[in-house]
């Protein structure tokens, strides 16, 4: 029997061996621009969602609005008894306990992320990495209520009674402290945000091509001297990983409102008891009895939610500056 | 710190040498290795090399990829210690001074032996700083102007300074593949090493910024002793003076780069250069 020639066995139709396949809707084009019309509803929802947020809580200010104006952001009275609303204390609160967390909670971060990825042993490394972010996952309450428990009580015996005597003369410290105030609801903050920063330091980190570290190490760099250039590489990340926890920081709520006293005064001394705007909303919403109160506690959300959002312009633009240039670097190679 | 170490170093170089010529009679021999061993964790990257380069030249590595060829460079500024788990057995003789005993002050190792690497590896700064980061952080100039004088001589060096010489205060960032490639070097040359290690320069660069890269590179040859692995057998060819092959880990044949092309004297080396393998 004559062999069949080799090239008449090669199969090119695999209609023959597959079994048919279904032809289904999903394959069709009509399938595909249903698809796109899907996904480009689902982002017009959000938008709208935005949208619509904004407009209700501008509708919903109103009474508060028309009557205080732009005095609502400066005047410093808070008094629903007399119907006369200032946010003042309230963004100052905000603002100075997130920056307290801040100074703490950086260098704190970077040290941590310094020595995770710089000293650790390595197989150390996943367990306290793991445990950096256990610490993101506490729910704020819980911190809370530590706050309540442990550190109020720490900062009134020991901490704050330091201060008073060491840098007493400063009005920043001056009693009499309660335990609860700026600082501490500032500490409770810090410990929240420490393990955002840190982590994302650590990826920033990582992230940097080992050549940059070699690179100076190559130029008779010591270990420090290099891990300087590792650290000017990773600037926008971390930079961006302090934004954040500013973020949270800013909006964080049940913890802060724990510890920070819950008083609507401007007072110099950070010992002292004070207020932000997510802890006057949380805590009076429920006793807003009439309209003007529970529109100027919503005008205090709006301004809250403008607060947050220059921040992160502004952080946006900063990182954009500082990485100006990365991006002809990326082309170049 | 600086100075007493490198004063010791010194002296230890004028010593009577060993008479051990076999290589090159009546050339000064800068850097030897003497059964070299080197290991990650378990596995054993170069078993036992032997080689004496001789000062003011420059040598090119050859071989397949994972030979060990670059393994072996970065013994020589001891750049493999940061990788955790590697090990070296034997010696790398610097000027006659082994470069791995305990004595030997690390940091000062590598500013006299310098490295450039296959991706050119600026730091995110403007051109002058990256010029001036070598001088300043080894402390080599005493003043504003003397920095500035020494940027401008190591950018003369590396073919640079005409290019750059108006836009010293751009980020090195915006330079093109070459130019950041020569900046590297300059910055490399600035801190006066005495060896330039170089690990596949060329590989990541067009022809034209690889041509300007070789010039540099004869020209180096005049005050610093070079070593260049390429992957790139006609480069090899062009601008060294001697050729080491290296396979598997080992050093299979090491002599001057026309005996090397020409007549080697392993078949393993004929197979590879002429490209029946690897």
């Amino acid at each position: 029997m004559e062999k069949k020639p080799l090239a008449d066995t090669v199969v090119t139709d695999f209609s023959s061996i597959l079994p048919p396949r279904k032809k289904s809707w999903l394959m069709s084009p009509s399938a595909d621009s249903a698809f796109r019309y899907l996904t480009a509803g689902l982002a017009v929802f959000l938008l709208a969602l935005v949208t619509a947020l904004v407009v209700s809580m501008v509708y919903n200010s109103q009474l508060s609005l028309s009557r205080f104006g732009l005095s609502f952001v400066f005047s410093t009275t808070w008094d629903p008894v007399k119907e006369i609303f200032g946010a003042l204390p309230f963004v100052y609160g905000t603002l100075v306990s997130s920056l307290i967390a801040l100074i703490f909670a950086i260098p704190i971060s970077l040290g941590v992320a310094i020595f995770l990825t710089e000293q650790c042993p390595y197989k150390l490394r996943p367990i306290v990495l793991t445990l950096v972010e256990l610490l993101a996952a506490i729910p704020s309450v819980a911190y809370g209520l530590w706050g309540i428990f442990v550190l109020v009580p720490f900062m009134r015996n020991y901490i704050n009674p330091f201060l008073e005597g060491t840098l007493g003369f400063l009005p920043l410290f001056k009693g009499p402290s309660y335990g609860i105030g700026l600082l501490t609801s500032g500490i409770i903050l810090a410990v929240m945000i420490v393990p955002i920063i840190t982590a994302i330091a650590v990826n920033s980190l990582t992230a940097v091509v080992p050549t940059q570290r070699e690179a100076a190490l190559a130029l008779g760099a010591t270990r420090w001297e290099a891990m300087q250039v590792v650290l000017l590489n990773a600037r926008s990340g971390i930079i961006g990983g302090v934004i954040l926890g500013l973020g949270r920081a800013l909006g964080e709520t049940m913890a802060v409102t724990m510890v920070i006293g819950n008083r609507p005064e401007i007072a110099v001394s950070l010992l002292a008891p004070a207020y932000t705007m997510a802890s006057v909303i949380a805590n009076e919403f429920t006793e807003a009895t009439y309209d003007l109160y529970l529109h100027a506690l919503i005008e205090i959300a709006i301004l809250l939610f403008v607060i947050t959002f220059i921040v992160q312009a502004m952080a946006q633009l900063l990182i954009r500056q500082i990485s100006k240039g990365k991006t002809s670097y990326a082309k170049a190679n | 710190m600086q100075a007493t170490s490198k004063g010791k170093m010194e002296n230890i170089s004028q010593e009577p040498k060993p008479q051990d010529q076999q290589n090159q009679p009546s050339t000064k021999i800068e850097i030897e290795a003497e059964n070299l061993n080197f290991f990650y964790s378990q596995k054993q990257a170069l078993y036992s090399i032997n080689l004496k380069v001789p000062e003011k030249s420059i040598t090119a590595f050859i071989g397949p990829s994972g030979c060990g060829k670059s393994t072996f460079l970065r013994t020589i500024n001891r750049m493999n210690d940061i990788i955790p788990g590697t090990r070296v057995e034997g010696k790398v003789l610097l000027n006659n001074q082994n470069i791995y005993a305990p004595t030997v002050d690390v940091v000062d190792l590598r500013r006299r032996v310098g490295m450039v690497f296959q991706k050119s590896t600026p730091f995110p700064k403007s051109i002058f700083d990256n010029v001036a980061y070598g001088i300043k952080i080894n402390k080599l100039s005493s003043s504003r102007a003397q920095l500035q004088q020494m940027v401008e001589q190591a950018l003369e060096q590396a073919a640079l300074w005409s290019e750059v010489k108006d836009r010293l205060n751009d980020s090195a960032l915006a330079l093109s593949g070459g130019q950041q490639q020569r900046l590297c070097i300059a910055r490399t040359l600035a801190v006066m090493p005495e060896v330039i290690l170089m690990d596949e320069p060329c590989s990541a660069l067009d022809p034209i910024a690889t041509e300007k890269i070789e010039e540099l590179i004869v020209e180096l040859r005049e005050k610093y002793t070079v070593i260049i692995v390429t992957h790139n057998m006609q480069q090899a060819s062009r601008v060294s003076d001697y050729t080491a092959f290296f396979l598997l880990g080992e050093l299979i044949e090491f002599d001057e780069t026309e005996k090397i092309f020409t007549y080697p004297k392993e078949k393993k080396t004929e197979d590879y250069i002429t490209g029946r393998f690897g």
